[in-house]
């Protein structure tokens, strides 16, 4: 599903000029799930927008399902975000003037269709998280927990090949951090999703069955023999960098 | 979702929304009240003019000034006193025509074939002045020859000067005269046309008007503020010229001065003034009020050797309050209307750029979701124009209550129409007021209340204005939105 072949990505600050991915080369087949840890500053968002769609790297390729991302137009590259691949971000980043089902329904606008299809799809979502109640509430009428909720609800809502979630419990409390994971993995288990996450928290790290460690731009991966039986689908040679 | 989302935010943000809104408003209500009170002061200078015209004289045609040949003297009156005893009383009674420049009563004929004209109707301005008086008469002496001085005749005293069968260079020394002038303006009226001409800019208030019957009767409408000072009435007998007509109305003007004294049958005042034929003015009505000017032009083309007058031309011969105030809310009330409605657009553009900037991460969450560049900006153009909508309303609501507020307190403006040559009415008299009554226009003041009428067209600007206003605080956004990167989305909180 996939291939990164010797992705860089530079960015210039002044005169200085970081490296936030130095040459990544990665494989991840579709129903995969890889859980990345490192560093602050290390290069882990910049892999996850990559990945998304959301920035081209300097050099390399970034291959889903055999098209490079990289080399698309900013149309298609839009397009390609608004079908396949949905986002959970640390700071759930709500739109805090819609309510909850307003929120989600905004994944499915990019899709077309019916406003009365969005409203039944973004309602059945909202109740897959278990917020079928809040619907109307508005982002600051919720907990953290829930809005994280309601985000991952959007993300999933359009039914995407990959979920992408940057540091999705970062901005939670110790309580609300194994009910979002427990919610996402059982997400991933059911959609056969391709799922990609950061995180900072050891304990779901050593529940991964592919640990991937990204440290000034470099990336290691490393299989968890004690979790493989939940990876349905390891890739069979993982790529080291 | 673009009408919830914009109802959403408009709502949640309305404070920045007012304070976009209400600078719009600033200006636009500026910019509809500089505009009424502007066309209220072109209303009253139409007011003006209208008092010196009459209603529905949309511009006149006379003569064309003849550039006096060379070394001519500028025509003017001649008094002759002859044959008289020194010391002796004398008495001379002349009617002249105003500006001495006439055109042939056929040209009335000719104007009202042009295209775009209503009607037209001619008129005979006459001054008549009557001097009583005594002589003692000087020497002539012829011995240096010696530059010609100017006759008599300004202002309507005369000093003894170069009487007639002095030649040029001759000196008269000695001479001395006390003599009393009386003169009056007289207007030959076209009684079959009572709806065009001078005559409209008065009311009968005593008696009556001209039948349309009377073309060459002896009867004769008197200006009340005239008929007072002579002490004439109803029924009196006026003589003019030693003709006598009888007294049938009392005119009073409606505005200011009346544009004539005394008002005669046309055909009786060229007789008078042994202008047969002949008129001094056209009062032309256009068809079309909106294009005068194109009828002046086809005048002008096939109507040789005559000066045609709009009122737009007048107009710029009034001074007095009404000038300054008409100067000043068509140049710095305009300019300062206009000013603050570009700072307010500006203003509006800043802050809808910078609430951009402050939703950075929502609009490049949204595009990360998928939402095209297109898409996210066309929210936020939506907003901008929204407040301009909003701006525009409450700008319109000011404006309109501004240009009430001026509409009801009226204030009072004074008109001073330019003056012309004194009473003779003169040739520059003649070419600033085209020869129509000059000698009444002579330094003529109207007071005029102003009124701020708010026209439909000035109320379709404020709402283009309002519009344009939003559209461009919402480019203002627009530029700033289509930059932003879908990373943006994923950047740690600050
Ligand atoms: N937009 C940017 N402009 C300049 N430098 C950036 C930008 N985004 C990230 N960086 C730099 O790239 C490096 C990697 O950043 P990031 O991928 O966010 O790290 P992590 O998510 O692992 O904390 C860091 O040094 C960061 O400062
Ligand atoms: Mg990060």
């Amino acid at each position: 599903m996939y291939e990164l072949i010797g992705v860089t990505k530079q960015y210039r600050r002044g005169q200085q000029r970081v490296d936030a991915l130095a040459g990544v080369d990665l494989t991840l087949a579709q129903g995969d799930r890889l859980v990345i840890q490192g560093p602050t500053g290390g290069g882990k968002s910049t892999l996850l927008q990559m990945l998304g769609g959301l920035d081209r790297p300097t050099s390399g390729k970034v291959l889903l399902d055999g098209i490079d991302l990289a080399a698309l137009s900013e149309r298609r590259l839009t397009a390609v975000r608004g079908q396949n691949i949905g986002f959970v971000f640390q700071s759930f980043n709500l739109i805090p003037t819609l309510t909850a089902q307003e929120n989600v329904e905004t994944a499915l606008v990019p899709l077309g269709g019916r406003p009365a299809e969005r409203r039944d799809r973004a309602a059945e979502a909202l109740e897959s998280v278990g917020l079928g109640e809040r619907r109307g509430h508005l982002p600051s009428e919720l907990s953290g927990g829930q809005q994280q909720r309601v985000a991952i609800a959007r993300a999933l809502v359009k039914r995407p090949k990959v979920l992408l979630a940057d540091e999705p419990t970062g901005n939670l409390d110790e309580s609300m951090r194994d009910e979002i994971v427990e919610l996402l993995e059982g997400l991933w288990q059911e959609h056969g999703l391709t799922f990609v996450m950061v995180t900072h928290d050891s304990a779901i790290a050593r529940r991964a069955p592919r640990l991937a460690t990204i440290r000034k731009g470099r990336i290691t991966i490393k299989e968890n023999r004690a979790a493989a039986g939940e990876n349905r689908s390891a890739s069979p040679d993982p790529v080291d960098a | 979702m673009f009408f919830t989302y914009l109802r959403r935010e408009l709502r949640r943000r309305r404070k920045a929304a007012l304070v976009v809104a209400s600078g719009l408003a600033l200006g636009i209500a500026l910019v509809i009240v500089v505009n009424s009170v502007s066309s209220g002061m072109n209303q009253a200078q139409g007011k003006v003019l209208e008092s010196l015209y009459g209603l529905g004289t949309d511009l006149t045609v006379t003569k064309a000034q003849e550039r006096p040949e060379d070394g001519a003297a500028p025509q003017r009156p001649r008094f002759e006193f002859k044959g008289k005893e020194e010391g002796e009383e004398q008495s001379s009674d002349r009617l002249m025509v105003q500006g001495f420049q006439t055109l042939a009563d056929s040209t009335v004929a000719t104007v009202g074939r042009q295209p775009g004209v209503d009607r037209a109707v001619g008129g005979l301005s006459l001054v008549n002045l009557k001097i009583n008086g005594e002589f003692a008469r000087g020497k002539i002496q012829r011995a240096q020859p010696q530059p010609a001085q100017p006759g008599t005749g300004n202002g309507g005293t005369g000093n003894g000067g170069s009487g007639g069968g002095s030649g040029p260079g001759d000196t008269v020394t000695g001479g001395g005269a006390a003599f009393d002038v009386d003169s009056f303006t007289l207007y030959g009226t076209d009684v079959t046309a009572p709806d065009l001409g001078p005559l409209t800019t008065s009311t009968v208030s005593q008696g009556r008007t001209f039948k349309t019957t009377e073309t060459d009767a002896k009867v004769a409408v008197v200006d009340s503020a005239y008929a007072q000072k002579q002490g004439l009435a109803l029924g009196d007998e006026l003589t003019v010229k030693g003709v006598k007509f009888e007294v049938i109305g009392i005119a009073t003007a409606d505005r200011g001065q009346a544009a004539a004294q005394v008002y005669l049958p046309l055909k009786q005042a060229q007789t008078l003034s042994a202008s047969a034929a002949e008129i001094t003015t056209i009062y032309v009505k256009a068809t079309d009020s909106t294009r005068i000017d194109a009828v002046k032009t086809a005048i002008q083309k096939n109507v040789t050797g005559t000066t045609v007058t709009t009122s737009a031309d007048l107009a710029q011969t009034v001074s007095g309050s009404l000038d300054t105030a008409s100067d000043l809310a068509s140049d710095v009330g305009k300019w300062l209307s206009y000013a603050v409605l570009l700072a307010a657009v500006l203003v509006a553009g800043l802050l809808t750029s910078s609430a951009v900037t402050r939703r950075v991460r929502e609009f490049g969450t949204l595009k990360a979701l998928g939402w095209t560049s297109g898409r996210v900006t066309r929210q936020v153009v939506g907003e901008a124009l929204v407040n301009g909508v909003i701006g525009g309303a409450l700008g319109i609501a000011v404006g309109l209550a501004g240009a009430y507020a001026v509409t009801a307190a009226s204030p009072t403006l004074t008109a001073e129409l330019g003056s012309s040559g004194g009473a003779f009415g003169g040739g520059r008299g003649g070419m600033i007021f085209g020869g129509g009554p000059a000698g009444t226009a002579a330094g003529k003041t109207v007071d005029i209340a102003l009124s701020a009428p708010v026209s439909v067209t000035t109320v379709g600007l404020a709402v283009l204005l309002a519009l344009g206003g939003g559209l461009v605080a919402g480019a203002f956004g627009a530029w700033r939105a289509s930059r932003l990167r879908p990373a943006d989305a994923l950047r740690r909180v600050e």
